[in-house]
């Protein structure tokens, strides 16, 4: 921990979760030590690999120390559970400043809140609220609202209509899994969560895989986009966009391609590909 | 067949509490003589905008196929009824219930306070506790997806839509999600019914419940007890940021997803989205007493209305469902056939669909293919 927040930058790759009890989640544990309070992944459509969709190009933002997930359920009598949804003005207006900072230096134009307001008026409210001070502050950028199945149905139809979208924690969640869906999936996706005085932890958000763990088989896709968005975060942009370009020209190729995107290459050979193509 | 089908299910299915008018009814018509000689009556709500257009669409081809349905109309009203505090008249709601059966178009809501929104007052005047989508993939209207072939059934009474929230101090707010035993079992046993009934084979419950353990931990577990009940129907637990994903990846691994009210309304848009809107996308709710109330979930299009240029498919394709629910499976089919056949040929289709077709002339190609 002291590591991550001397260093204010890291990657991290994927993590099984022990199973047993008296410890917290390894996952749980990063989050609340870093106070990393926005998680961030921007889905393109990868040339080379074919999905429904070739035309997204966004950045889902999701609030990630909130909202429905804030643990607190009980029984009310036998039969009737509660769960305890919390939106707070600091956490609501500290992701949305990140979100248009975010948009500001990568060059976006256009932030789109997502919620369900105008049935969870209060708590959603709140939110939307702290989204639209925020908004004004950046005059230059386009703000709108979409509610949150409405944003869904597009997304399927025309997911090239959203740029940047800020969410609270359940429909960051779920809309951030349904844009890795669009480009292809957990494995093809970067993400970055950001913490406490600008620090930024990079991690492969798919699973630990161990059928073929040693097997040189893996595709490191996921976890090479995500140090691109480490070297983003430092302001390395020139780095960042030598490897990014290497990593979609060495897929669209299509020559040197692990299992899972369908090809025969291992994991040295793939990567040996990327080094070539910068 | 058929109403072998349907007194199985009606006999089967949990009766809570006493019976009504209505279930009397609908267990006497499938009993009786065959569908063919029995008029069920059916209240209907053409709705504002393009649903005054679109119903008489839905009567057209009823009657080109000698569907044995009597309409009852119903319009919303100018003024509040005081005894339901809604444009929706009492004696709207009382039609609704007394015939069990009822076909609704869009309404617009109306601004301003003092009365309850218009779906609010069917929802709970009606006790219409589950919304049903079934997803299907349409040929000749392209989707970056064929081969989609789902129901979504959603519960529609609790959840995070229980309207509680409240400031804590300032800049901090509450909502409380409430998920009961009674409502979560309500809705898996209307699940597992509709599977069996419709020939679908597996049902996939869609939940938080790693996260959100007391509650979404509470409607799987009602979940699983129901599916203990129909060893024949594959059950499954998805969670649901996982369920979005594969849905958008590979919609065929989805058969029956039953949800909470929050997931069910995400999932039920998304699933529209999948095969091409809610322009296309039948919709029903289920409420007490076996009552039904299809519907379609577009908007009003007051651009469009009056024109002879709305696109009847949702509407067409809801009556489909009620029909099924009426246990009028040949009429439902012959129906669906029509329509999907309809579209496929491609020689009328209303704007929305990409062709130039009047509402009129798409009813009629509608009506020929029967």
């Amino acid at each position: 921990m002291e590591s991550v927040r001397k260093n204010g930058i890291g990657l991290k790759g994927p993590m099984t979760t022990p199973i047993g009890k008296g410890f917290r989640s390894l996952n749980l544990t990063l989050r609340k030590s870093l106070g990393l309070y926005a998680n961030v992944r921007p889905c393109l459509s990868i040339p080379g690999y074919k999905t429904p969709y070739d035309n997204v190009d966004l950045v889902t933002i999701r609030e990630n120390t909130e909202g429905e997930y804030s643990g607190l359920e009980h029984q009310v009598v036998k039969g009737v559970v509660e769960s305890l949804k919390i939106i707070t003005r600091h956490a609501s207006l500290r992701v949305a400043d990140y979100a248009f900072q975010y948009a500001r230096s990568n060059g976006r134009k256009r932030v789109s809140a997502i919620h369900k307001a105008n049935i969870m008026k209060k708590t959603d409210g709140l939110f939307l609220q702290c989204c639209r001070e925020v908004a004004e502050k950046h005059p230059d950028i386009v703000y709108e609202e979409v509610i949150i199945d409405n944003c869904c149905m597009m997304l399927v139809k025309n997911p090239s209509l959203f740029d940047v979208l800020v969410m609270p924690n359940l429909y960051g969640d779920i809309i951030s899994d349904l844009c890795a869906g669009l480009i292809g999936g957990l494995g093809l996706t970067p993400s970055c969560n950001i913490g406490d005085n600008g620090l930024a932890l990079a991690e492969a958000v798919h699973g630990t895989a161990p059928d073929i763990a040693g097997k040189n088989k893996a595709n490191p896709t996921a976890l090479l986009l995500s140090s691109v968005m480490m070297l983003r975060h430092l302001g390395m942009v020139e780095k960042a966009d030598r490897i990014q370009k290497a990593i979609l020209k060495t897929i669209e190729e299509g020559k040197y391609l692990t299992g899972d995107l369908g090809g025969k290459a291992s994991t040295t050979e793939y990567t040996m590909a990327v080094c070539e193509h910068l | 067949m058929a109403l072998f089908r349907r007194v199985k299910s009606l006999c089967s299915s949990t009766i809570r509490g006493y019976e009504s008018s209505a279930r009397h009814q609908l267990l006497y018509r499938c009993l009786g003589t065959s569908t063919k000689d029995t008029v069920v009556r059916a209240t209907l709500f053409p709705g504002d905008g393009i649903g005054p257009e679109i119903a008489s669409s839905v009567k057209q081809v009823f009657k080109a196929a000698e569907v044995p349905i009597e309409w009852e109309e119903h319009s919303i009203g100018t003024s509040v009824d005081p005894q339901t505090n809604s444009f929706v008249t009492f004696d709207s709601m009382e039609s609704v219930r007394k015939n069990g059966i009822g076909l609704k178009g869009p309404m617009t809501t109306p601004i301003g306070k003092g009365f309850r929104s218009l779906n609010l007052t069917l929802r709970k005047s009606l006790g219409l506790y589950a919304n049903v989508r079934p997803c299907l993939s349409i040929p000749g209207y392209k989707t970056p997806y064929d081969n989609v072939d789902l129901v979504t059934i959603r519960e529609n009474t609790e959840g995070e839509y229980s309207g509680l929230e409240h400031q804590v101090v300032k800049g901090v707010v509450e909502s409380l999600k409430i998920i009961t035993r009674h409502a979560s079992l309500r809705v898996a046993d209307y699940a597992f019914q509709y599977a069996r009934s419709n020939g679908r084979k597996r049902v996939s419950a869609i939940h938080k419940a790693n996260i959100m353990k007391k509650t979404d931990g509470l409607f799987l577990q009602c979940c699983r007890e129901v599916a203990e009940k129909h060893p024949d129907i594959v059950y499954e637990e998805v969670i649901i940021d996982n369920c979005c994903m594969m849905l958008v990846k590979n919609p065929s691994l989805f058969d029956v997803l039953v949800m909470p009210n929050l997931y069910g309304d995400i999932i039920s848009d998304l699933c529209a989205g999948l095969i091409g809107g809610l322009g296309l996308t039948p919709s029903c709710n289920i409420g007490d007493n076996g009552l039904a109330l299809a519907e379609a979930v577009h908007g009003t299009a007051p651009d469009i209305a009056g024109k002879n240029k709305a696109n009847p498919t949702a509407l067409l394709l809801s009556s489909v469902m009620m029909l099924r629910h009426l246990g009028m499976v040949e009429k439902a089919d012959r129906i669906q056939k029509a329509i999907l056949k309809t579209i496929e040929e491609g020689k009328y289709l209303t704007g929305d669909l990409g062709g130039k077709a009047s509402t009129t002339e798409y009813t009629m190609a509608v009506c020929e293919h029967l």
